[in-house]
């Protein structure tokens, strides 16, 4: 039986005074891959919110097949054949994956037999093309299994229209390539049809037949990607012709090891070993860059480097000293950190901005008065200069940073850790979720902060940010690093392998350091 | 006397029959909570309703004539009480550990205050079970005298674990939980499951409060509660929010409580008051050794105590 056609017309949506979507249209062709493309904010979400049924759309109808639909939850919507997979998993993580995937059925029967679900889900994984274990408590499923585990639902649920949202930002580049794969050749079948949110052209390139491109809650354009290149869909996206190369600047001036990290070991929240002996040095003047697919141990490190989380063993040298985290050393060494989830680990959502960007500062000259008193007056002057310095848009320096949006958090966090000297910077997936506009100035504020003679770790899960800006790689795979290599040597598919645990090096030996 | 017949092998009798007349209001007061915090909320008033719950029964009990009734009514008063925790915790920017305090010191306080004119008279006091029968020792006899109601939460015990494992309601609760995010993504109205979990939880604390006043000590006054409502918050911790563990362990929280008693009976008196707060001992003891900085605790719903 092949998928309904999906066609949504003139729909228009607002929030209050601000107008999310402005009659847009798109149709979604039978057995057919479609991007939906455009910058953060762009309207992408409210529109496949709409279709789902979380939000009632202002203006506009949906049609499904000859019918027109008004779902009025996502459940409605999932009875009609359309399914959803969201950028955050909505997986159980305490429960099994055979509960959850019997969990998200619309009718579950009062009682629930396990041992014939078990036996129907058993005959249902048989025919999948990936297979996972089902009685697999999904908290120890690694990212690319959930991310499969939640594709395996809504085919389980037998959903024939399929909407992916950045379904590929926590897979390596060959399980993305995997997943997609999959899902296009069930397509092809005529079996699916499969909308996808996305930022990456490469994928785009690579499974999408068509693509709507919106840009601030309008259509900017659509068209099908054989007829279309790269910089025109930039082009549509962003509003002018923009150079999409970001293009990498070597370190010019390595000094001396400033952060130097021996056999580190840590256990994450459920006590479980997530650093295993990690050992590595960042000089002076270069950016050294972790690749790592999430859960891997590298958050864990960020967290120890920070101070939020308490090693087990090994020992971190700054400037050759032995290093705690603790907020003098934090200070006098000036190590600074740029978390991932910013608003999450390094803000208070109901302080102020102002008052966010004086927390490295807040007790000394001039935010302090003999340490104690603290002077609003400077913190708001200097909040008011770094506004205008890094362009943070937000009603005034004095409302909740909460309220902002994830990239002005990021540039409010990113302007507090940079004020002064830094001569340590440790960056976690600074650019995750940020539209280009952002990512690039993100990037070159962190290249210059390694030329003023930082060293930068950088930590990220998307592999093309770590070869922009990266002067030497590490991946990290269960706790360990298994793998070095420099950027402009590197090969992205040994990379991916060694991200994904697939392979390993017995000896540690860099191939840089080996020509 | 029989007491002294049986020497020391009556402290661990004793015990034993001490256990099973203190442990019903831990094993409903915990069979309570345990269901609410499946739910991915805290309870904190289960005291004041197990107070509350004590004096409707006496009250409903000494004027019906039936204590059944008045367990009934013990339940019905903290099904209101338990709903009423939901309602406020569904308000914008309200914290439910907050509104548990408060509605702890007002079921306590509008128990007394309710509760004044049922300390004189006497109310039907609940039946037991004589499993003792067969004996000719008296302090047998006495304990395994098991009341009835105990032996509905036991049944109770394992029926909410079946609950929890095998059926839509169960599945439904724990996910809103474990993640109010997935929930919400199913379709599912969470504020209503964790409704219905608060106010079932309340029930079941309610007719724990009628075992205190209709059974064992078996009157109505002030001091009736010794904190079995807020151990029982420790008490689930201890079981790992698991609803049969639950009842290990409020068997061994009730022994605890029954040691100085048992002890007494056969003689030994020093330290009795010492004795007394073994208890509280041991949930000092207990939030200690499951408690650690560096991890968080197997089996917790991870919603619990979640910023919102």
């Amino acid at each position: 039986m092949s998928p309904p056609l999906l066609r949504a017309t003139g729909l228009g949506k607002t929030f209050g005074s601000f107008c999310a979507l402005d009659d847009v249209s798109l149709e979604l062709t039978p057995g057919s891959v479609h991007g939906l493309l455009g910058e953060n904010g762009a309207g992408k979400s409210t529109l496949v919110k709409c279709i789902m049924g979380y939000h009632r759309p202002d203006a506009g109808h949906i049609q499904l097949g000859d019918q027109e639909i008004t779902p009025k939850n996502p459940r409605d919507a999932q009875a009609l054949g359309l399914g959803m997979v969201y950028q955050h998993f909505t997986l159980v993580a305490n429960m099994t994956v055979a509960e959850n995937l019997v969990l998200s059925r619309t009718q579950l029967p009062l009682f629930i037999d396990w041992k014939k679900e078990a036996e129907a889900l058993a005959a249902f994984m048989a025919t999948m093309p990936f297979k996972i274990d089902l009685q697999a408590t999904v908290r120890m499923l690694a990212a690319g299994e959930k991310q499969k585990l939640e594709i395996l639902k809504q085919l389980y649920l037998k959903s024939q229209i399929i909407i992916l949202d950045e379904p590929t930002s926590v897979l390596t580049p060959a399980e993305a390539d995997e997943v997609l794969g999959m899902l296009h050749g069930m397509t092809r079948k005529n079996e699916l049809s499969i909308l996808i949110i996305t930022h990456k052209f490469r994928e785009v390139l690579g499974f999408c037949d068509e693509v709507t491109v919106l840009r601030r809650g309008k259509q900017a354009g659509r068209g099908k990607v054989s007829q279309l290149t790269t910089n025109q869909m930039a082009e549509m996206m962003m509003g002018s012709a923009t150079n999409l190369e970001n293009k990498r600047v070597p370190a010019s001036n390595v000094n001396e090891p400033r952060l130097q990290v021996h056999e580190l070991t840590a256990a994450d929240d459920m006590g479980v070993p997530a650093l295993c002996g990690v050992s590595f040095e960042v000089c002076s003047g270069e950016i050294v860059g972790v690749a790592a697919v999430a859960g891997n141990g590298q958050e864990e490190l960020v967290e120890v480097i920070a101070g939020q989380r308490i090693r087990s063993g090994g020992t971190l040298l700054v400037h050759g000293k032995d290093y705690a985290a603790t907020r003098d050393q934090l200070h006098d060494r000036k190590v600074r950190c740029l978390p991932e989830e910013p608003l999450r680990n390094a803000c208070v959502s109901n302080m102020s901005v102002a008052e966010n960007m004086a927390f490295r500062s807040f007790d000394r000259p001039p935010f302090a008065i003999a340490r104690w008193v603290l002077s609003h007056r400077q913190i708001r002057k200097s909040a008011d200069e770094q506004q205008r310095e890094y362009g943070i848009r937000a009603p005034s320096m004095g409302s909740p940073i909460g309220t902002l949006s994830g990239g002005n958090v990021q540039r409010a966090v990113l302007a507090r850790e940079l004020r002064g000297d830094v001569e340590v910077l440790i960056a976690a997936n600074p650019c995750m979720g940020l539209d280009f506009a952002a990512v690039t100035e993100i990037h070159a504020r962190i290249r210059k902060a390694r030329d003023q003679g930082a060293a930068v770790l950088l930590v990220s899960a998307d592999l093309d940010e770590v070869l922009a800006l990266a002067d030497r790689i590490l991946v990290m795979s269960e706790g360990r690093v298994v793998y070095e290599t420099r950027p402009e040597t590197a090969d992205v598919t040994l990379m991916g392998k060694y991200m994904a645990g697939h392979e390993s090096q017995e000896s540690q030996e860099s191939p840089a350091a080996a020509e | 006397m029989e007491g002294e017949a049986l020497g020391l092998l009556g402290v661990p009798l004793a015990v034993i029959g001490g256990a099973l007349r203190v442990s019903p209001p831990y094993l409903f007061v915990s069979l309570g909570e345990c269901l609410t915090e499946k739910s991915g909320r805290v309870n904190l008033g289960l005291e004041g309703t197990l107070i509350m719950g004590a004096m409707s029964a006496y009250g409903v009990s000494y004027l019906s004539g039936s204590p059944w009734l008045g367990v009934l009514a013990a339940g019905g008063v903290g099904l209101l009480l338990g709903a009423l925790h939901a309602y406020l915790c569904q308000q914008p920017r309200v914290n439910d550990i907050a509104i548990g305090i408060a509605l702890m010191i007002f079921g306590v306080g509008l128990a007394f205050f309710l509760g004044k004119p049922l300390i004189q008279p006497t109310a039907p006091r609940l039946p037991a079970f004589e499993f003792g029968n067969w004996s000719s020792s008296s302090p047998l006899r006495a304990a395994l005298q098991i009341n009835v109601l105990f032996a509905i939460g036991i049944v109770l015990a394992f029926a909410m674990r079946y609950m929890l494992q095998r059926t839509r309601w169960g599945l439904l609760l724990r996910v809103a939980g474990e993640s109010s995010d997935s929930a919400r993504a199913m379709g599912y109205d969470v504020a209503r499951i964790r409704l219905y979990a608060t106010a079932c939880g309340g029930f079941l604390a309610g007719v724990g409060g009628s075992f205190l006043s209709l059974y064992y000590p078996g009157s109505w006054n002030e001091g009736l509660s010794s904190g079995q409502g807020l151990m029982a918050v420790a008490l689930v911790i201890f079981a790992r929010w698991d609803p049969v563990r639950c009842l290990w362990a409020s068997l061994l929280f009730g022994s605890a409580g029954a040691l100085g008693p048992a002890l007494q009976s056969v003689g030994i008196s020093g330290g009795y008051h010492l004795l007394s707060v073994a208890p509280y001992v041991l949930t000092l003891a207990i939030m200690m050794m499951t408690s650690s900085a560096h991890r968080t605790l197997l089996g917790q719903p991870a919603e619990l105590g979640a910023a919102k």
